[in-house]
């Protein structure tokens, strides 16, 4: 079960914090506000290099239309305070 | 032979060709330089590493979580793709490994007259056929988009041509005995997501496709077993038809009597009405605006020289691959001279419809920039196409490809 990841959710501020599994090395997102809801509740199912490979080429909406997707239609318990805070730092720091 | 540092300076003349006056990004993201495939969005040069999974050759790591690699332009110079270079593509990240002796796959439904359940040995004990065919993964060259679509930003690199070895899945679904009302057969992995409410990865195949002669289940690739991320011990194969129906990890084949829901049916992977040349239909899925993704475009690409490749003066040869959704390959046209005119390139050997086919190419280099184009066409007249057929999660970008090598 050498990939069964084991997923350790950080729940620290500021910058360099990540999510990983045992065999995965950590994602540097750019440090701002919402960075560590983005940690916890992103990076609790995926690696967070699908953020930085998903830039710069959507805007607020598409940002916003992907965090949707991820509760909607993955199922990602993320309560609405935390999915706006992490559709605000995606906009912010992730957008063209 | 290209190198990575020979990759790395062709990109880096190749933005100075475009009057860039900067260096690209690729220099600033890592020592150790990733062979991109140009026209990916600029994260993923921030992003992308060339690492080895276990068992594997570097691959270019686009996510670790759920883990989604592609291959390097250089391990495209043969027909066939070795184990070890293959690409990786998952959905979930939940991956277990799985003890060859305890495997077994559910065979059944309610589309079925019987249930039975199948182990490796069992497997083995059927007849036996082998297909090489090429597995692309439906998103290839997604991240070439324009505009940039969202989702793993695939370069040329998730593909690959095997040799593959197994029993047949109308074999399989003969034990069982198909009822006339049978619509569609299902298959699901060992493969979970990290979170219990992640719609579980299950993808289905009408029931004409599952019959086909070619459709295998897979226990050997290239001669040997799976590699663990390629679907060990057994997945399925369905040469001609993207990557999205190759269930990796097969555990479960279910006759059904109404067509499959779920995600990963609906809205994901779809394309939409009319827009692309596609002989095969998916009729129990179809919408009035979007139908599943069904055969691969065809298809082709330059691999003895990455853009902005540098060379000498004179005679060149230019080669590569051509495929489609298995009509096979007719003829591979190279163009250096913007499109206006054609030449017809040389086919090499010809591993079936489903391979993908080699050409080669001898080109005049003169001094200075040389554009070389190719446009493959296959066995019922379909070409490629001059622009992108735009659709919003960037499958079938089977767009010409053109590179510029230097000559001096």
């Amino acid at each position: 079960m050498r990939m069964l990841i084991v997923v350790a959710v950080v729940a620290a501020a500021g910058a360099g914090l990540s999510t990983a599994s045992a065999d995965e090395p950590i994602i540097e997102l750019k440090p701002g506000p919402g960075l560590d809801k983005v940690v916890g509740n992103c990076g609790a199912c995926h690696s967070l290099d699908y953020i930085p490979m998903n830039s710069p080429f959507l805007n607020a909406a598409g940002w916003n239309a992907e965090v949707t997707k991820m509760i909607k239609a993955m199922g990602a318990p993320i309560g609405d305070s935390d999915a706006k805070a992490i559709a605000d730092y995606l906009a912010k720091n992730y957008s063209p | 032979m290209l190198t990575r540092r020979s990759l790395l300076q062709a990109a880096g003349s190749a933005a100075l060709g475009t009057g860039a006056l900067a260096l690209p990004e690729i220099f600033q993201a890592s020592a150790d330089p990733v062979p991109l495939t140009p026209g990916v969005p600029d994260g993923v040069k921030a992003s992308a590493v060339m690492e080895a999974l276990p068992g594997k050759k570097p691959l270019i790591k686009l996510s670790y979580r759920p883990p989604n690699y592609e291959a390097p332009l250089e391990y495209f110079r043969t027909p066939i793709t070795p184990n070890d270079q293959f690409f990786v593509r998952y959905h979930l990240s939940n991956i277990p490994e799985i003890d060859p002796k305890t495997y077994k796959i559910e065979v059944g439904g309610e589309g079925a007259s019987g249930q039975t359940e199948l182990t490796l040995d069992d497997l083995k004990a059927m007849p036996a056929y082998e297909v090489v065919a090429v597995n692309q993964c439906s998103g290839n060259r997604r991240g070439l988009s324009n505009p940039h679509v969202p989702g793993v930003q695939w370069g040329y690199g998730a593909m690959g041509c095997a040799r593959w070895k197994g029993a047949r899945l109308k074999d399989v679904l003969n034990i069982i005995g198909l009822k006339p009302e049978a619509v569609e057969i299902a298959f699901n992995g060992a493969d979970g997501p990290a979170y219990e409410k992640t719609p579980d990865f299950i993808k289905s195949l009408p029931v004409w496709r599952a019959l086909d002669e070619s459709t295998l289940i897979a226990y050997e690739m290239n001669g040997g077993p799976l590699p663990h991320f390629n679907g060990a011990p057994a997945r399925l194969i369905v040469p001609g038809w993207t990557g999205t129906y190759w269930m990796k990890h097969l555990v479960s084949i279910k006759a059904l009597t109404k067509p499959q829901g779920g995600f990963w049916m609906n809205p994901a992977y779809r394309i939409p009405v009319g827009e692309f040349p596609i002989v095969a239909r998916f009729v129990s899925q179809e919408t009035a605006t979007t139908t599943p993704i069904t055969e691969m475009v065809v298809n082709s690409l330059i691999t003895s020289h990455a853009d902005g490749a540098k060379v000498k003066a004179g005679k060149i040869t230019i080669s590569g691959l051509a495929w489609d959704g298995g009509y096979g390959i007719r003829n591979v046209h190279v163009s250096t001279d913007g499109g206006k005119t054609w030449s017809t390139a040389t086919l090499g050997q010809d591993l079936g419809r489903y391979a993908f086919r080699p050409w080669r190419f001898v080109l005049n280099a003169k001094r200075g920039a040389n554009s070389v184009m190719v446009n493959a066409t296959n066995a019922i007249g379909q070409t490629q196409t001059a622009s992108l057929l735009f659709n919003p999660a960037g499958y079938h970008n089977n767009v010409m490809q053109s590179v510029t090598l230097n000559a001096s």
